[in-house]
């Protein structure tokens, strides 16, 4: 066997058996980590296919940002994780069943099944020779595709935006600071000229009026 | 099997998908490993569409996969964001207690 294959039974085989992991790991952390397995041996997988671009961007944006994600939200909810384990032995005669069936489909649709030989006549934008596929990618994604750039841009923008808008919430006693009170304060309102009284000093209730 | 054809990637992509559909089966009650499933059903999608991409010569196939993983980041933010919102208030996150739309 040569190395490509090698690493593609490599790649294949962590990638299910660590899939399999995050479906069955008791602990949700354990999900999480395993998930990020899959994604790096997904990456590797595109490297072997020749996609690089696609395979970086699988670590950056799946294993640097969507994991974690999963993993400060494990950590922060205080659930008894357990307990939403209950039903997993009950549910699992079914859902074999269920997926038995649906991979002996898919997997006979992928073993009864070819490409048209005109398909490669209808290629939309073929790879070019001679670039790398970085380059190749940016090629028409600036270009043929900008208008599906853009708006996958506004769809991450909405995604920050509401999620800063659903979980952002304002404490009452926490003090903050109000810009338009501080710019609409004028001197009147911000300062007092007392007389006091020599030994005295101002009472606290003074005080207490004078700092409003 | 000395090479590594369509056929292989499109049959892993397969059995990953499988395994996304047969984890939001079994967990019906953690809504983070649902979650998870998703994601793991959107990568094989991902799979599919590159190993297409590379057989046919076409790069469009690299470019919605692009677009799909995006969608499915953005996906993944709200959804997280939802669930935090929900065991603020509800102080669960069982799916059989997410029930506030009587649906």
């Amino acid at each position: 066997m040569s190395m490509p294959v090698l690493f593609f039974y490599l790649y294949a085989g962590v990638a299910i058996a660590a899939a399999v992991m995050v479906v069955v790991a008791r602990n949700p952390v354990h999900s999480a980590l395993f998930l990020i397995l899959v994604f790096v041996n997904a990456a590797g997988m595109f490297v072997l296919m020749g996609a690089e671009f696609l395979a970086m961007i699988l670590i950056v944006v799946y294993v640097g940002a969507v994991a974690v994600l999963f993993l400060f939200v494990i950590m922060m909810l205080d659930v008894d994780y357990s307990q939403l384990r209950e039903g997993f032995l009950e549910y699992l005669p079914f859902g074999l069943l269920i997926g038995f069936i649906f991979l002996a489909e898919l997997l006979l649709l992928a073993g009864g099944w070819m490409i048209s030989p005109t398909v490669t006549k209808t290629v939309t934008a073929p790879i070019p020779a001679g670039v790398s596929n970085t380059e190749a990618l940016g090629l028409v994604l600036y270009t043929r595709y900008i208008h599906y750039f853009q708006v996958s841009g506004m769809i991450l923008l909405v995604a920050m935006v509401g999620a800063i808008v659903l979980t952002l919430r304002h404490k009452k006693k926490v003090k903050r600071q109000d810009i338009s009170a501080q710019n609409a304060r004028s001197k009147e309102t911000a300062m007092a000229m007392r007389h006091v009284k020599p030994g005295q000093g101002l009472s606290d209730n003074d005080a207490a009026e004078w700092v409003r | 099997m000395n090479e590594i054809g369509l056929g292989h990637f499109l049959s892993v992509a397969a059995v990953l998908f499988t395994l996304g559909t047969l984890g939001i089966f079994l967990n019906r009650k953690n809504v983070i490993i649902i979650l998870m499933s998703i994601e793991l059903m959107l990568l094989a999608v991902n799979i599919n569409l590159v190993a297409f991409s590379i057989y046919l010569n076409d790069i469009v196939g690299q470019v919605f996969a692009l677009l799909v993983l995006t969608v499915a980041a953005a996906e993944a933010a709200i959804g997280l964001a939802v669930l935090v919102v929900f065991f603020r208030n509800r102080g669960t996150i069982a799916v059989q207690d997410i029930n506030l739309m009587k649906g």
